[in-house]
């Protein structure tokens, strides 16, 4: 892990119909490190991704993403920036009308403009093994199963090979055995590719495994900070009960 | 001060729907323009809607020429039967019924697939990946509107009068060259220019409602279906609009 750091975020601010959801939010993130943020639902955890990717804009603080700051980019920096991250959603998000094949040339035709089709179907074949899904190539979305897809958004995200992955609740919805794959593809994914990482979710058994630094927040706050142990072994009876 | 934000609000819907018109003519002459997309939509949206175009149209030759032709017999003017077919449904009918049919099969399932892709975040993802889903979603099928509506419009009128011919034959006897001959003859541009153009608008509104309503639904499984069903209502109440506006500039401009 690098010092320098790929996510700064300083007292963030982000309210829904007068409803504060972010107050005062603070996060750096170091590259090659994963950051897994714990908290009950309905705190602002997946507001502050949503922040951090340009799809939500904040009502104030500071957000810089690779030392830009992500509020004051226009639409074709945001674009540029954009195509550094990837953002793997709580139910993979994967384009229902396409194969598994066009949703992983999708990004690369479209962002990435690459033409050269020898290029695409190396790249798609490299993510798909990646990812364990080479036999699922033209098979449409609707044919996956819940881990399958998890996998298959893991993989589009990852074939423009970004430099920071959000990953929003990646283990939701999955049985215990699958849950434990799609976090060892995480860890395996941060070694091969480098990636920095932060983390929402409720599974702690993923938390355990993938983090390197853990952050607890509640309503809208980021309330303690530090290692998996430190955390789990701390005095305050509300930042223990999350890991029992 | 409870009256103020209902106000707000339709201000700020306004605001909305101004900015989704100028992404939409923004990000049509952007680099990147989806042909592939636009083809295959032309596909989903003209060629799926034939079968119920050709339908309908046939079926309001016929009731149309049912309907009349007792009337017209009684003043012995039968040969006025393929003239007042054609008149009345290339100028007014045949775009009108269309144009409905369209905002109820086209509007609402854009309206649906687009809000099926908000709630289950695929246009997010299509966003956050630096893709431009304006460019590949919208306006891909608001020009597939466009471009299929009058084609589905001249079908439909085709269809209409054929079934008008075979209504007209049963009942009066009429052979099929002096029909066509009668129904085509009567025909000139300003019925047909006018007629055209209006389906242009037509198609714009239902690719356009059908888009906004989508993109812009709510979170939630409901919003689906409600971004469907307010399709179909605001793209028929444009088509209605849409006619009335244009039946009074063509009134104006070309009859007079």
């Amino acid at each position: 892990m690098e010092d320098e750091k790929v996510i700064e975020i300083r007292g963030l601010k982000k309210s829904f119909n007068g409803k504060a959801v972010l107050e005062d939010v603070n996060l750096d993130v170091r590259k090659g490190e994963n950051v897994v943020v714990l908290g009950k639902s309905g705190t602002g955890k997946s507001v502050t991704i949503k922040c951090i990717a340009g799809l939500l804009q904040p009502d104030g603080g500071s957000l810089k993403v690779f030392g830009e700051e992500v509020t004051e980019l226009d639409e074709d920096a945001l674009k540029a920036l954009r195509c550094r991250m990837g953002f793997l959603f709580q139910g993979a998000a994967l384009y229902d009308s396409m194969t598994v094949r066009e949703n992983l040339e999708f990004p690369l035709k479209r962002v990435l403009q690459i033409k050269d089709k020898e290029e695409i179907r190396q790249r798609c074949e490299e993510v798909l093994e990646a990812v364990g899904l080479t036999d699922a190539i033209d098979k449409m979305p609707s044919d996956l199963s819940g881990g399958m897809r998890k996998r298959m958004g893991l993989a589009r995200t990852l074939i423009v090979r970004p430099e920071i992955i959000l990953y929003d609740e990646p283990t939701t919805g999955l049985d215990t055995i699958t849950s434990r794959e799609i976090s060892e593809l995480i860890l395996e994914m941060q070694k091969k590719y480098k990636t920095s990482s932060v983390i929402i979710t409720h599974d702690i058994p993923c938390a355990k495994l993938t983090a390197d630094r853990v952050l607890i927040m509640n309503e809208g706050k980021y309330i303690a900070e530090g290692t998996y142990e430190e955390l789990e072994k701390s005095e305050d009876e509300f930042i223990r009960s999350f890991f029992k | 001060m409870p009256n103020q934000m209902p106000f707000a609000d339709k201000l700020s819907k306004i605001g909305e729907q101004a900015y989704f018109f100028r992404s939409f003519f923004r990000n049509i002459f952007k680099r990147g323009f989806e042909w592939e997309e636009l083809f295959r939509q032309c596909y989903i949206i003209g060629f799926r809607s034939t079968g119920i175009c050709a339908l309908t149209g046939f079926i309001l030759g016929i009731v149309l020429t049912i309907q009349s032709a007792p009337t017209l017999k009684d003043f012995g003017a039968e040969s006025y039967i393929p003239g007042m077919v054609s008149v009345s449904i290339v100028r007014e009918i045949g775009p009108v019924i269309i144009a409905l049919i369209c905002a109820g099969k086209v509007a609402s399932s854009i309206g649906a697939e687009l809000g099926s892709m908000n709630v289950t975040e695929q246009i997010d993802a299509m966003e956050v990946s630096g893709a431009n889903p304006v460019q590949f979603l919208v306006v891909t099928r608001v020009l597939a509107c466009i471009f299929m509506i009058p084609l589905l419009t001249i079908f439909a009128d085709a269809m209409a009068l054929i079934g008008g011919y075979l209504a007209t034959a049963l009942s009066v006897g009429m052979s099929a060259q002096l029909y066509f001959t009668k129904a085509v003859s009567i025909l000139d541009y300003t019925d047909v220019f006018p007629a055209v153009i209006k389906t242009l608008f037509f198609g714009f509104a239902i690719g356009f409602v059908g888009c906004y309503k989508g993109f812009t639904s709510n979170k939630g499984t409901e919003s689906v279906g409600l971004a469907a069903n307010s399709a179909v209502v605001t793209a028929s109440v444009w088509v209605i609009i849409i006619d009335a506006i244009v039946v009074q500039i063509t009134n104006s401009v070309v009859y007079n």
